[in-house]
């Protein structure tokens, strides 16, 4: 079970808590989990990443066990803690544009 | 019993305000989707209960949602703006090329006969289209791909798409304006366009009467008589009697000519009201009075419509998509402005009271006249 942390607009945006949990088949990479949370909650494609390209917003980052992954490639496997469930993979916006 | 509902989008939210025909007192519903930018929400002519609302904001883009019930209860539908084909590019600031790229939804413009059918106006400038309820965009790229598109700018608040009027007397006939590109005309259902600015005159680019590169702010039109147009441009409130063929200067006696909001009446087609800003600078009213201007005439003559409205120390703006008329008689109208403040007149203008007064920068005002 992959643990996953929104931010605040897209807790209300899909009607969910801080946290949500998923069930991720094969690797645990960015890729796969974004694939899984769009797919359990599709309002929240595109406001991620982009629709076509796939890329993240650049307003995003993507934290995990104390690390910027943001930078990494997209089909990178995530640290071990984050596909055990021990630790989130968290979604999180940038103290700007508000 | 009839009623109006006034549709607001706000800098941080939706709201929803009710009230009986008298218009008297007013419910106040919301914040729907609270923090996220709420550019525009418009009902559907054919079905009042169907709305849509475009809500965006920098972090997340672009999200569109819809009512069935008056904005009671929303979801999410479709929010994928893929521009056909390759994007190219328009100029930037500077006058380079720059990449078309989808910023955000500025106007939604709902079908007049069905209410599955809805526009959605775009920055980076371009018209989109759903016939589905809003699941799924198709753009009308032929606004985009005219011979003048490379050459469009962006004006300050972005290269938008920002008016959508549907003419009523023929379905092939869509007027849009793009700020700074200026006015377009479709007579073929949006397949071809063509720049309808012949008579705007704008000092700010180097050919001020060129075909294309005029900063519209706004244009309005009475159902009755669509091929009548009125405009609130950068500078100037201008009038056309031929479809956009052609365009006057009807500023007459106005404080000042530079403003944002235009509209008509909605039983008396040369009754027009704008709200005079100080200039481009200094976007709040002259001598910090907020004054309501009429024109009973079609435009050149105006009178300030005061009471009710404050007279001192107000620096407010109003924004272009935030003026819209009810259709009851006597017409009402309504405006919103940058600070929270929603003013109504149910006496088409001659007094005004705030229906909520501190809500968070006004973005846009629409009005649902319920039978």
């Amino acid at each position: 079970m992959i643990r996953v942390m929104l931010p605040p607009h897209l807790r209300t945006l899909a009607k969910v808590g801080a946290e949500v949990r998923l069930e991720v088949g094969g690797p645990v990479t960015q890729r796969t989990v974004l694939d899984a949370l769009e797919a359990r909650y599709p309002m929240l494609r595109g406001t991620i990443r982009d629709h076509v390209t796939q890329e993240r917003r650049p307003f995003l980052r993507f934290f995990a066990c104390e690390e910027d992954l943001s930078l990494d490639p997209a089909d990178s496997p995530l640290p071990n803690e984050v596909a055990s469930g021990a630790e989130p993979f968290l979604i999180v916006g940038a103290i700007a544009d508000g | 019993m009839s009623g109006v509902r006034v549709l607001v989008g706000t800098h941080k939210g939706a709201f929803v305000l009710t009230s009986d025909g008298k218009r008297q007192r007013w419910d106040v519903a919301g914040p729907h989707f609270g923090g996220w930018e709420i550019y525009h929400i418009k009902g559907s002519p054919a079905d009042p209960k169907r709305l849509y609302a475009s809500q965006s904001t920098g972090w997340h883009g672009q999200v569109i949602q819809r009512s069935n019930n008056g904005g009671k209860t929303w979801e999410t539908v479709g929010n994928k703006f893929v521009y056909d084909g390759a994007p190219g590019t328009h100029k930037w600031y500077d006058d380079t090329p720059h990449p078309w790229e989808f910023k955000r939804v500025w106007h939604l413009e709902p079908s007049l006969t069905d209410p599955d059918t809805v526009y959605a106006g775009v920055e980076d400038a371009a018209l989109f289209r759903s016939t589905d309820g809003g699941q799924n965009w198709q753009e009308l790229p032929g606004l985009r791909r005219h011979h003048s598109g490379p050459n469009w700018h962006p004006g300050a608040g972005g290269m938008c798409l920002h008016t959508i009027l549907l003419d009523p007397k023929d379905p092939g006939r869509i007027f849009i304006a793009i700020s700074a590109a200026g006015v377009f005309r479709t007579d073929d259902e949006g397949k071809t366009w063509r720049p309808v600015n012949r008579g705007l005159r704008s000092e700010y680019i180097p050919d001020p009467d060129a075909e294309v590169g005029h900063c519209v702010h706004r244009i309005a039109m009475h159902g009755s008589r669509p091929s009548v147009l009125f405009m609130q441009k950068h500078w100037d409130v201008m009038r056309s009697d031929d479809a956009g063929d052609s365009w006057q200067e009807v500023s007459g006696n106005l404080p000042s000519d530079f403003g944002f909001v235009i509209d008509v009446h909605a039983h008396e087609p040369d009754t027009v009201y704008v709200v005079p800003i100080k200039s481009d600078s200094e976007h709040y009213p002259p001598e910090g009075k907020l004054r309501v201007y009429r024109s009973r005439t079609g435009g050149n003559e105006w009178e300030p419509l005061t009471k009710g409205l404050p007279q001192r120390d107000c620096y407010v703006n109003i924004l272009r998509d935030a003026m819209a008329v009810d259709s009851l008689d006597p017409c009402g109208v309504y405006f919103g402005t940058t600070g929270g403040q929603v003013y109504a007149s149910a006496d088409a203008g001659d007094s005004w009271a705030p229906i909520a007064r501190d809500l968070p920068a006004v973005l846009s005002v629409g009005v649902q006249t319920l039978s």
